[in-house]
């Protein structure tokens, strides 16, 4: 009896009794303690655990900015320079979502660069893949509409720019691009429409998204280095020879690799976090002017490969003009990876095991991606638009050829358990 | 376990074949298209909230400007007229006026066929009014930039993208942008005061 009223016992009947109301042991074994991740995760399967954390970063710090921010084309640029000097580490809150905005993009481009090469979206995984795109899309428009709020003159113009490609669309494009404006130029009623969709629609969307990939995740269980499937080898109570529980094993591995990234990221916030105008871009410490365009247009760093071959699509084709075509391309580029899982043929998983066209097109890729992100921030020239028009061509490549030299070349063997 | 364990209270249904599937699929079917319609009508004012408010629609309001001091070669503005844009407003010299008769292999729409860029009576050599004093709409017709003037040159370049008009607003051919400058709705009130956003079609 003495016993049964210790704190261990106690603590055991409360997690009972939540148990029988709610499946919280269930969930949490599901999910951690007995969720068996491969034993071979190395350095690259670091970035989606990032990603969930600059999102909580993203959320919390948002979440304080709004507190203080005024969403009026009298107010915004203001009410940022309001938080900038006069709230008490409201610069710090600032720099926080905006650095916290190009972590994002950079652990997602490292993620899905993972997914690239160690086939992460092959069947069954595809639909995984799929969420992990719209959340992808989800936080490029998140950034887009994000950008607008500090109504600076970069800001007003990058999003003139963006918004004009809807004027794109044949037929409907002009009175649309009207509409999402919601003026006649982009104004205070498009500043307004943004930030709500800025802070309320797309973060739920996001957090609603990044818990269904989670949850398919752990349905189908992680991919690895190797490409092949834990599940194939179990003992005889079921659990993978070759898996490991997340936590504690991983959930602790990827808290020390935090604190690495926690650390590069105050050097950014405290020490670049303009990053020299890649992050913050100059002209938007001007209030937007909506009757002067800043001398060169260029966006954030993390969309102008997109950018740059938007602009290096520049001929009319089938009597629409290159604006369409544009659009086409742009829109192309980074819808493209989700038919990934429907491209490779290959008979293995992982790049581990692909031959040399796989392994010299995956190169070819990111050196394409790359480049096309340099050439989206300096100003237009013959010799950068025949530049991006090459680069651009190569970026397709990898993915249009895909279904060919995966089936072509010959494939190294692949292990039986993870190495 | 046992404190929270409830009986399932609905009925056996017994077999499949006591069920009148045409019944239920007949029903449901028309539960969706009727539901369907409500939500595409519920969608209604979601989406028209998004079109241009009065309030927007009533900023509009039409703008005199004072050309007086415009000497020839030079631009004025660009004034925010024509619903809060930018509006170049140019006097022309007798060469620049002449120059625009004479280049049109260069460009991409010289004649001004697309009628949706001008008002008729701006569809001629000077896409305006009266052939010296030029009104145009300052965005490219591209992504939406202001074009800067650039009088030396008589042209009007577009930094963002590289888009060139001449200083009748006609686009060159090559260029990122489909169409000419558009020409706003404007008449002479006096022979030095335009009235911007306002013609007789366009109250």
């Amino acid at each position: 009896m003495a016993e049964s009223t210790g704190l261990p016992e106690r603590w055991a009947r409360f997690v009972g009794w939540l148990d029988e109301r709610m499946p919280l042991t269930e969930t949490v074994e599901y999910h951690a303690t007995k969720y068996y991740a491969p034993k071979n995760l190395n350095f690259w399967y670091y970035f989606g655990a990032f990603a969930l954390f600059v999102l909580v970063v993203q959320i919390v710090s948002g979440i304080w900015l709004t507190m203080m921010y005024v969403p009026s084309g009298d107010g915004a640029f203001a009410s940022v320079e309001y938080i900038m000097r006069d709230v008490e580490y409201g610069y710090l809150l600032r720099y926080i979502h905006s650095t916290g905005a190009s972590a994002f993009f950079l652990v997602i481009y490292l993620h899905m660069f993972r997914g690239l090469a160690y086939g992460s979206y092959r069947q069954p995984r595809e639909l995984l893949w799929l969420v992990g795109m719209a959340i992808y899309l989800i936080l490029m428009m998140e950034g887009f509409f994000g950008y607008l709020l500090p109504w600076g003159n970069m800001s007003y113009w990058g999003a003139q720019v963006i918004v004009s490609l809807v004027g794109a669309v044949p037929v409907v494009g002009p009175d649309l691009m009207q509409w999402v404006r919601g003026d006649y130029l982009m104004s205070e009623i498009t500043l307004n429409r943004f930030f709500s969709l800025h802070v309320v629609a797309l973060p739920l969307l996001l957090v609603g998204l990044v818990f269904l990939h989670v949850v398919m995740l752990h349905h189908v269980g992680s991919n690895n280095p190797d490409g092949i499937e834990i599940k194939k080898h179990k003992d005889a109570s079921g659990v993978p020879l070759d898996g490991i529980p997340f936590h504690p094993y991983y959930s602790v591995h990827d808290f020390r690799a935090l604190i690495v990234f926690l650390f590069a990221f105050c050097v950014v916030v405290f020490y670049a976090p303009e990053m020299f105008g890649y992050f913050i871009e100059k002209p938007n410490f001007e209030q937007a002017d909506p009757l002067k365009t800043p001398e060169h247009i260029a966006p954030v760093w993390y969309y102008t490969p997109f950018y740059a071959m938007l602009r290096a699509t520049t001929f009319p084709l089938l009597g629409l003009p290159a604006k369409f075509w544009g659009l086409i391309v742009m829109g192309g580029a980074v819808l493209i990876p989700a038919i990934l899982p429907w491209l490779d043929r290959s008979r293995v998983r992982s790049i581990r095991h692909k031959g040399a066209l796989s392994k010299w097109m995956l190169a070819i890729f990111v050196v394409s991606f790359l480049v096309l992100g340099y050439l989206g921030t300096i100003p237009s020239s013959p010799t950068a638009t025949a530049a991006a028009q090459v680069f651009t061509l190569l970026y397709f490549a990898y993915f249009l050829l895909m279904p060919w030299y995966t089936r072509a070349e010959r494939t190294k063997p692949v292990p039986e358990r993870v190495t | 376990m046992s404190d929270v364990e409830t009986d399932d209270p609905r009925p056996d249904e017994g077999d499949a074949g006591d069920v009148d599937k045409t019944r239920r699929r007949l029903l449901v079917g028309s539960t969706a298209i009727v539901g369907g319609i409500g939500v595409a009508g519920a969608a209604i004012p979601f989406v028209k909230s998004w079109n241009p408010s009065a309030k927007a629609r009533a900023l509009g309001a039409p703008i005199e400007v004072d050309i007086s001091k415009l000497n020839p070669g030079e631009m004025l503005g660009p004034i925010p007229a024509w619903r809060g844009r930018p509006v170049f407003v140019v006097r022309r010299t007798p060469e620049t006026v002449e120059q625009l008769t004479s280049q049109s292999d260069e460009l991409a729409d010289p004649d001004s066929d697309n009628a949706e860029m001008q008002p008729a009576y701006a569809k001629n050599a000077w896409r305006s009014r009266r052939p010296e004093i030029g009104v145009y709409l300052g965005l490219c017709t591209h992504l939406g930039c202001s074009p800067k003037f650039r009088g030396e040159e008589g042209t009007f370049f577009c930094v963002c993208h590289g888009s060139v008009f001449d200083l009748a607003g006609r686009v060159f051919k090559n260029k990122p942008a489909p169409d000419n400058l558009p020409v706003p709705p404007y008449r002479f009130e006096t022979e030095n005061l335009i009235v911007i956003g306002e013609d007789e079609e366009h109250a």
